[in-house]
C-alpha cells in the first residue's frame, strides 16, 4: 500500500500544472470563452506539445502508453486551470474506445493524429432518452444495399461541434435497452445527413447535439466485431469516470483554497470574515470532503481498469456518487462564502461552482450512481 | 499508487485471521456481533487472551512488552478484530495512560504500571472532564495541594467511563493556581481508587446504561511518586495522550461489522412484500453509508501511512474522527428504522445480561434503539465533532 507518485508521475503532474499557470490565466481563459470557437487550438497544440493527446495512446501507435494514474494526475491540474479544451473527450474517451473495440485496423489509422493532438475524433453515444444509461440507444443502422442507413440522433456531446469525426453508436437490430445488436461507426463530421448542432454548455463548455437524417455509410465504417460493443461502452465510461473525478478533485482544491484566502482578505464588522466560526466550521466541512474526493478519485483509478465487473461497477459508481456530492456542497458553498461576489462573472469561483455543477451531470449524476450502486452490489 | 496490502502484510493479516478463529470464544463474538453490552469480564477475558498471545498491547513498543507493530499492521489488526466480532480493547490503560507513563513516567512507575495493563491486572479510568471542564477541558477545578510527601485532592471528575470496574484513575490536577494561563499549573496523577475519600456515583445515561460515572474526591492523600512527569506540566501530557486516540479513531473495522449486520437485518425484514434491502428508499440510505465508509477507509490509510512517514498522527485525525463518527450514527439510525415499531420495546437489563431473546418482535431489534441513543456520545466524546471542525480551521486551515 502506498499512496506516492512515481517520478515520472510527478514530472508530469508538474509539467501540467506549469503549463496551467503560465498559458491559462483566468484572463486567457475568458479571452477563449468569447471567442466564437470556444477553445484555442493553439492552447490545444501546446497541451498535444507537451504529451498529453498521447498519453493515453499505446505506444505502438505512437502513443506514451500511460495509464489512469497518469490522467489523474493530468486532469487534477486541467481542472484547477478550468481548461476549455477537448483533453477528456479526444484524448482520454477516444483512444479508450478504441483500445476496447480492438479493431487493430482502425487503431493505426486513427490513434496517431489522435496522438499528434491533429485530429479531434469524439465518442458519440449518449442520446436523449438516455440519463446515463448505456444501453439506451435507438439510433438505428439499417441495411440498404451494400452498406447501412443511419436515422436518429445524439445529445450533448461534448466538444461535438470541433470534431472531425465521431465514434457514433447505432443499432442494426433490437430496441433500446437490448444489450445486443449496438454498433460503433466511424463518421466523419461532413457526412451528407448529418447535422451538428453546435452550442455552449452553462460551464463554457461547448457540445453539440447529432441529428441522422438518412445517412449512409459503407459496411467498412463499422468499427470492431458485433460482440461486447456495450462492454467496450461501459469500460471507456468507467475510464472517463474516473479523469472526470480527478478533474473534480483539481477543482474541488483549487475552489477550497480561493475561498479560504477570500475569506482571510474579506472584512466586516472590522475584522477578516474567516475569524468566523460559522464561516471556519462550514471551510472545514469542505476540507473534509476534499479529502475524501480525493480518496475515491484514488480509488477510481486504481478500480477504472479491474477485470471483475461487479468490483468495477462498485468503485466507480460510489467514486462518482462521492465526488458529485463533494462538487456540489463545495461549489455552493464557495459562492455563498464569497457572498454577493460569488454571485459575479468576474470572480473564479463562479466559473468554479459552473464546472462542478456540470460535472455532477456528466457521465450520469449523483442518483443514477448511487441506484447503479445499489444493482452492482445486489447479490454481494 | 497501489491501494493494496503488500505480501508481509497479507501475510500478517492471515496469521491475526488464523488467530481470531482459533482463541476469539464464541460466546463473546456472539455478543458483540448481536449488538450487546460487553460486560466488565468480558473486556478482561478477551485481554488476557490477547496478553497470553503476546499481542496485548499493538500501539506498545517491544520493550514495554508491545507487539513493536507498524501502524499499518495495528489497523490490520484492529480491523480484523472488530470484523471478527471481538470485543473493543479499553483505551483507558493501553492507548491513553500506557502513552504517557512510557514517555514521561520514571522507571519505577513504568515497572510498577505498564505490565499490570498488559495482563489486565489493572482497571485504568480517565479523570480528565469536570462538571465545568468539557471541551474546555484547561479550566478544570479539582485542587492537588501539597503537603509534605503527599497531594491532598479535592473536587470532582465525570464522564468516567466504566468507572465502576476501575482500581486506578489518571487525573489532570490543579497544582498552581495562580498560573498566569489555565493551561499552566496542571499536573498528572495517578490514583489508586481504593484511597480513602474517593467515592464513584453512576451515571445512568439515556439508553438506560450505567457507562459512565462521577467521582468525587475529598482530601484525597496521594503519594509524590504517583506524579507522572513534572508539577505543572500535566497540560503538555494531556495534550500528548489526546494524540495517541487518534489512530483506531475511524472506527473501520466496527463500522463493517455493524454494515453486514444492518444488510442481514434488511433483508429479514418484509415491506410491501418484499425485503427491506430492495426498497428503494431504504437502499439508497444504505448505500449512502456504504459508500461514504469506502471512502473513508481510503482516507483512513492514506493518513496511516503519512502517519507512518511522520510517526505521529496529524490533526488530519479530525478528519477521521467527523466522518468516522458521523457514519456510526447514521449506522445505528439506519438499523433502529429497519426494524420499524419493534425498535420501541425496550429491556435494558435483558440486553445487559446476554440474553438475546426480545421482550416482542424478532430478537435483532431488542438492543438497537440503546444503541442508536448510546451512539449520539460519539460526535460528543474524545473531542466534540464542533472542536474537531476548530482543529481543521486552526492547524489544517490556518484561520
Amino acid at each position: 500500500m502506498n499512496f506516492t507518485f512515481t517520478n515520472e508521475q510527478q514530472l508530469l503532474a508538474d509539467t501540467v500544472q506549469r503549463f496551467v499557470r503560465e498559458t491559462y490565466s483566468f484572463e486567457a481563459r475568458r479571452e477563449i470563452l468569447r471567442s466564437k470557437e470556444g477553445w484555442s487550438r493553439e492552447l490545444w497544440d501546446g497541451i498535444a506539445g507537451l504529451g498529453l493527446t498521447a498519453l493515453n495512446v499505446p505506444e505502438e501507435h505512437g502513443g506514451l502508453g500511460g495509464g489512469p494514474i497518469e490522467t489523474m494526475l493530468v486532469m487534477n491540474a486541467l481542472g484547477a486551470g478550468l481548461v476549455l479544451e477537448p483533453f477528456l473527450s479526444a484524448a482520454v474517451l477516444c483512444p479508450t474506445l478504441l483500445s476496447k473495440l480492438g479493431d487493430a485496423q482502425l487503431a493505426a489509422e486513427l490513434l496517431p493524429g489522435i496522438a499528434s493532438g491533429e485530429r479531434i475524433v469524439v465518442m458519440a453515444h449518449q442520446e436523449s432518452a438516455s440519463r446515463g444509461l448505456l444501453d439506451s440507444v435507438s439510433t438505428r443502422a439499417e441495411k440498404s444495399g451494400d452498406g447501412y442507413i443511419l436515422n436518429g440522433g445524439k445529445s450533448v456531446i461534448a466538444h461535438g461541434g470541433i470534431a472531425d469525426e465521431f465514434l457514433l453508436t447505432a443499432r442494426t437490430s433490437g430496441k433500446p435497452h437490448d444489450a445486443a445488436g449496438v454498433r460503433v461507426i466511424r463518421l466523419p463530421a461532413d457526412t451528407p445527413g448529418l447535422t451538428v448542432r453546435s452550442y455552449r454548455t452553462f460551464d463554457g463548455q461547448s457540445a453539440a447535439d447529432l441529428e441522422l437524417e438518412r445517412v449512409q455509410v459503407s459496411a467498412s465504417s463499422f468499427v470492431g466485431s458485433e460482440s461486447d460493443v456495450l462492454d467496450a461502452i461501459e469500460a471507456t465510461r468507467h475510464v472517463g469516470l474516473s479523469a472526470l473525478c480527478a478533474e473534480a478533485v483539481g477543482i474541488i482544491k483549487a475552489v477550497n483554497a480561493t475561498t479560504l484566502e477570500y475569506t482571510k482578505n474579506r472584512k466586516q464588522f472590522g475584522q477578516p470574515i474567516s475569524r468566523f466560526q460559522a464561516l471556519q466550521h462550514r471551510m472545514a466541512d469542505m476540507f473534509i470532503h476534499a479529502e475524501q474526493a480525493t480518496s475515491m478519485s484514488y480509488l477510481a483509478a486504481v478500480k477504472c481498469q479491474e477485470s471483475d465487473i461487479v468490483a468495477r461497477r462498485r468503485a466507480l459508481s460510489a467514486a462518482k456518487v462521492i465526488i458529485g456530492q463533494a462538487a456540489r456542497f463545495v461549489g455552493q458553498q464557495a459562492v455563498q462564502l464569497h457572498g454577493g461576489m460569488g454571485m459575479t462573472d468576474e470572480m473564479l469561483v463562479s466559473h468554479y461552482f459552473k464546472r462542478l455543477t456540470a460535472i455532477d451531470l456528466t457521465f450520469g449524476d449523483t442518483d443514477y450512481h448511487l441506484q447503479e450502486f445499489i444493482s452492482a452490489s445486489s447479490g454481494s | 499508487m497501489d491501494l493494496n496490502f503488500t505480501p508481509d502484510e497479507i501475510a500478517f493479516r492471515d496469521e491475526v485471521r488464523a488467530f481470531l478463529a482459533a482463541k476469539l470464544p464464541e460466546d463473546l463474538s456472539t455478543r458483540v456481533k448481536a449488538g450487546l453490552a460487553i460486560r466488565a469480564e468480558d473486556f478482561r477475558r478477551w485481554q488476557k487472551i490477547l496478553f497470553e498471545q503476546g499481542w496485548a498491547a499493538p500501539t506498545w513498543p517491544k520493550r514495554f512488552g508491545g507487539t513493536g507493530w507498524s501502524t499499518v499492521q495495528q489497523h490490520i489488526f484492529e480491523e480484523e478484530s472488530a470484523m471478527a466480532g471481538a470485543p473493543r480493547t479499553l483505551p483507558f490503560g493501553l492507548r491513553m495512560v500506557g502513552p504517557v507513563i512510557m514517555a514521561f513516567g520514571n522507571e519505577e512507575q513504568q515497572r510498577r504500571f505498564l505490565p499490570r495493563i498488559l495482563d489486565a491486572e489493572d482497571w485504568w479510568c480517565q479523570g480528565y472532564s469536570e462538571p465545568g471542564a468539557g471541551s474546555d477541558l484547561a479550566s478544570l477545578k479539582t485542587r492537588a495541594e501539597r503537603q509534605g510527601d503527599f497531594y491532598i485532592v479535592n473536587g470532582q471528575k465525570t464522564w468516567n467511563t466504566l468507572g465502576q470496574h476501575a482500581n486506578w484513575i489518571f487525573c489532570l490536577v490543579r497544582t498552581d493556581p495562580n498560573a498566569s494561563k489555565p493551561q499552566q499549573g496542571i499536573s498528572f496523577l495517578v490514583i489508586d481508587m481504593k484511597t480513602p475519600g474517593i467515592s464513584v456515583r453512576p451515571i445512568i445515561t439515556l439508553d438506560g446504561a450505567h457507562e459512565v460515572n462521577e467521582v468525587w474526591f475529598e482530601n484525597v492523600k496521594v503519594p509524590i511518586g504517583n506524579r507522572i512527569g513534572e508539577e505543572n506540566k500535566g497540560w503538555t501530557y494531556a495534550k500528548f495522550l489526546l494524540g495517541h486516540e487518534r489512530t483506531s479513531i475511524a472506527g473501520i473495522g466496527s463500522s463493517k461489522r455493524e454494515l453486514g449486520r444492518l444488510k442481514a437485518i434488511a433483508r429479514q425484514e418484509i415491506k410491501n412484500g418484499r425485503p427491506l434491502i430492495e426498497d428503494p428508499l431504504f437502499a439508497a440510505r444504505l448505500a449512502q453509508i456504504e459508500i461514504d465508509l469506502m471512502a473513508l477507509e481510503i482516507t483512513n490509510l492514506r493518513a496511516l501511512s503519512q502517519e507512518s512517514a511522520n510517526h505521529a498522527p496529524g490533526p488530519e485525525a479530525s478528519v477521521l474522527k467527523v466522518k468516522g463518527t458521523e457514519i456510526q450514527q447514521a449506522l445505528t439510525e439506519l438499523m433502529m428504522y429497519a426494524v420499524g415499531p419493534y425498535a420501541l420495546p425496550f429491556e435494558r437489563a435483558s440486553a445487559e445480561e446476554g440474553d438475546l431473546r426480545s421482550a416482542a418482535g424478532p430478537d435483532y431489534a431488542a438492543p438497537l434503539a440503546a444503541a442508536y441513543l448510546n451512539a449520539r456520545k460519539v460526535t460528543i466524546y474524545g473531542g466534540s465533532n464542533e472542536i474537531q471542525r476548530n482543529i481543521i480551521a486552526q492547524m489544517i486551515l490556518g484561520l
